[in-house]
């Protein structure tokens, strides 16, 4: 070994300090991008030199697709064999979507492994104390996590395809059909890669984070389930919905995460623990906003909540009326769909009335079951939330104002009159509407709260206010609404819509 | 080169950094010390612009550390506590990548990269994979790294913990050669030789507080006081001590030997001599007392402790 003492090292000569680089601090998004494909192509060289990825990846490409051709011949023989035929060609799109996915789920791996695995290797800190912007750093780690197993899927697809082109089945897929498969794919591998990334930076260990997978895991694996059954459905149609929707999402989570995602966040946390009485404490405080009293509470905790909820009770009320000219246009658009005008005539409805009534049963009962069906529809939607990034706390509350608008949209209110459509539905609905907006709403921002950024507090202390949020809403205003309502359901709307048909 | 004022980091409701003001010249080597949890490492991070203070404000190399961010990072070097190396890459293959992150030319990455290579004795290991290095090379080489832009501003926690005595004076040279580069260089260490070396100034660190700083003869003088004396005589002293008690203040005797403390050795060591050989003694030697960082640190640790135990009582009562 060669050791010279006392030697100076020498300066450099390009005096990247003195007069610093002008890349250094340049933000144009070019720079950005070759900045960040630094990082990629030292992670993707990294990648494939780690055996524990490219085994399975391999295996997943090349042994897979082989695999799949003889599941599909085993298939192809059992269809024809029932008598099936027509269903192959149903069924042989859904193999190569298969076949692209399993490689891509390599991705997650990756992606979890990329900030908080070397978080925990202590390699993250050289790497943060470098010029590179946190952008630069989270575009190129997401890049590096994504484009190996893409890569090893679209190798995959084309194997089998290959298998399938020129093997015994002499199959060809339509070009839309090719593309599908590769759009769905890559918007799926994504979605994983910038939802993992936010996951693996929000994370102090490789095992938290993978505990934390399965909110990805579960939702991509459903999602891929009803890709199949579309394609087996043969409604290939949806499938361009699908990436569409896959499409915001993947920009949604690219921006949050780029957004989330702090050189701060990933030194300063230490430890993942589950803490119930911090937990417990921090939702008494929040709940209870210091009150001493109803009023106060109303005041202090209430109120302010509901005005935190500004822009998702925009966002709520939008949907709402999306949906509802929706259901009012397919009314309009699909005449197979409208209730026939035989059996919506004023005499046949006069005349089923007081079966309803009875049904119903005008008693405090019935009140109960209304408001608990109400409640069930607001609890689901907020569970759902917490899994879906508030995505479900939109859906459930305002699918029953698709069905209001598909109602109106109806023909027969030509016989019946509008006003017994308003006396059936605007009463009530003006105390449950308002429900569901804040319900929804709460929800909406209890679901996102993952992907927010939050100034002064982690994205647990974030969750559990906006838990908080759902509970006192929920309590002091969504219930008393849905109560009142139930009450009006029950007891003045049968008399309003006998009235409004002249019963 | 280094400057910062009222620099705090909360964490919560934990103050991790309490209100630091300092000031480091270029071509100065600023040595931290202080227990574990003390605050440095925080301290380095907001330096580094890793991390946000919570108040106050910093500049390295004339950059605000929340402002310019970017260009804090390329003209600060850093030395993390663990050396934090891609095991699966090759060395030349490491030096190389930071070259591309910090935006240098790749021939002259090379350039650099061999040299500071063969400076710190890794030559040899150009093209090993990281994961064959030993913990010292590691060190060694994550150095190399934290030097590889040439910067103006060196921040090395801990770096010659991993190292053989042999490694490790390699690197104090290096810290050396690059104080009389007039880079400017902040280390924190548990080694209190290695600061009282090669550290012109230094400050201890508690409770994310500087309780104590200067350079070490300053620290000296205000935690150990006037220098101490040891006097050997040929034979016991027989009541010469208490005839030297109205010079100087003598600390520690024994029956052929005493220790005194004098505020100015150059007019008091001749007196005592001289009033000593009136009274027949004679003396073996006449030496100073060599007081090190490690009493210094004891000293400054012990007094802000007391100051720390006061202050909690009168909060508890």
């Amino acid at each position: 070994m060669t050791t010279t003492l006392n030697q100076p090292v020498a300066p450099a000569t390009d005096s990247v300090q003195r007069v610093l680089s002008p890349q250094i601090g340049d933000h144009s998004l070019r720079q950005t991008l070759s900045n960040a494909l630094i990082i990629t192509r030292r992670e993707m060289r990294d990648s494939f030199r780690d055996w524990r990825i490219m085994g399975p990846i391999l295996i997943l490409t090349l042994v897979f697709p082989a695999l799949a051709q003889g599941a599909t011949g085993i298939f192809i023989r059992f269809f024809e064999g029932a008598g099936a035929t027509p269903l192959v060609d149903n069924f042989l799109p859904l193999l190569p979507m298969i076949v692209g996915f399993f490689p891509v789920s390599i991705s997650l791996v990756i992606a979890l492994e990329t900030f908080v695995g070397e978080k925990e290797r202590r390699s993250i800190e050289p790497l943060l104390s470098t010029p590179l912007t946190n952008t630069e750093l989270y575009v190129g780690k997401t890049l590096a996590a994504m484009l190996p197993p893409l890569l090893a899927s679209y190798v995959g697809i084309a194997i089998y395809l290959g298998g399938l082109v020129f093997g015994a089945q002499q199959w060809r897929p339509e070009t839309e059909l090719v593309l599908q498969i590769l759009a769905l794919t890559t918007a799926q591998a994504l979605v994983m890669v910038t939802g993992a990334v936010v996951v693996s930076s929000q994370t102090t260990s490789t095992r938290a984070a993978n505990l934390l997978a399965s909110f990805i895991i579960i939702p991509v694996s459903l999602l891929v389930m009803l890709e199949s059954f579309i394609m087996v459905t043969n409604n290939r149609y949806v499938l361009w919905y699908i990436i569409a929707g896959l499409v915001v999402v993947d920009i949604m989570l690219f921006v949050t995460g780029a957004r989330i995602f702090n050189r701060e966040e990933l030194l300063g946390r230490q430890m993942d623990e589950i803490n119930l009485g911090w937990a417990w404490r921090l939702f008494r405080q929040s709940f209870g906003g210091g009150a001493h009293n109803v009023i106060g509470w109303y005041r202090l905790s209430v109120f302010p909540a509901i005005r935190r909820l500004r822009g998702s009770i925009v966002v709520m009320i939008l949907c709402m009326v999306l949906i509802f000219v929706g259901g009012f246009m397919i009314a309009q658009l699909r005449p197979d769909l409208q209730i026939p005008a035989a059996a919506a005539s004023r005499q046949n409805v006069l005349q089923n009335l007081p079966n309803y009534i009875q049904q119903l049963g005008s008693s405090l009962g019935s009140v109960l079951n209304v408001v608990s069906q109400n409640v069930r529809v607001l609890l689901a939607a907020t569970i759902l939330a917490t899994f879906s990034f508030g995505v479900m706390g939109i859906v459930l509350p305002i699918a029953s104002f698709g069905i209001l608008g598909f109602l109106l949209g109806q023909p027969i209110w030509s016989s019946l009159g509008l006003g017994t459509y308003l006396a059936a539905v605007v009463l009530h609905s003006l105390l449950e509407a308002p429900a569901a907006i804040l319900a929804g709403a709460a929800a909406l921002r209890l679901g996102s709260s993952f992907t927010r950024s939050h100034k002064d507090e982690t994205v647990g202390q974030a969750w559990l206010a906006a838990l908080a949020d759902c509970a006192k809403i929920g309590i002091g205003v969504v219930i008393p609404l849905l109560i009142v309502a139930g009450i009006i359901e029950v007891y003045v709307t049968p008399i309003l819509v006998k009235a409004a048909l002249g019963g | 080169m280094i400057e910062t004022e009222g620099l705090t980091k909360m964490f919560g409701d934990f103050r991790a950094v309490d209100n630091i003001t300092l000031k480091v010249d270029a071509g100065s080597v600023f040595a931290v010390l202080g227990p574990n949890g003390a605050g440095k490492t925080t301290t380095v991070r907001m330096l580094t612009s890793i991390l946000k203070p919570t108040s106050g404000w910093a500049t390295v190399a004339g950059y605000d550390v929340v402002t310019q961010a970017a260009q804090v990072r390329a003209s600060v070097g850093v030395l993390t506590e663990q050396h934090g190396l891609y095991e699966r890459m090759r060395a030349l293959e490491y030096l190389e990548f930071f070259g591309r992150v910090y935006a240098i030319a790749p021939a002259e990455t090379r350039r650099r990269a061999l040299d500071l290579m063969e400076r710190f004795g890794l030559s040899d290991a150009l093209n090993k994979r990281l994961g064959e290095y030993s913990k010292g090379m590691k060190q060694k080489l994550a150095l190399v790294r934290a030097m590889l832009h040439d910067p103006l501003v060196l921040l090395l926690d801990e770096p010659t913990s991993a190292m053989d005595p042999q490694s490790a004076k390699l690197v104090r040279d290096a810290i050396s050669e690059l104080k009389r580069d007039k880079r400017t260089v902040i280390l924190t260490t548990h080694n209190l030789n290695e600061a009282q070396t090669i550290a012109d100034c230094i400050a201890v660190v508690r409770r994310g507080q500087i309780i104590a700083k200067g350079t070490f003869a300053e620290l000296l003088q205000r935690f150990v006081g006037d220098p101490i004396m040891h006097l050997q005589l040929t034979k016991p002293l027989n009541g010469v001590a208490s005839d030297l008690a109205g010079m100087v203040e003598v600390i520690e005797q024994g029956s052929d030997w005493l220790s005194y403390r004098t505020a100015d050795p150059r007019v008091t060591n001749p007196a005592v001599i001289r009033r000593l050989t009136e009274h027949g003694a004679e003396v073996i030697t006449l030496s100073q007392v060599q007081q090190s960082l490690e009493a210094i640190y004891l000293q400054i640790v012990a007094e802000d402790e007391a100051q720390h135990m006061q202050l909690r009582e009168k909060a508890t009562r």
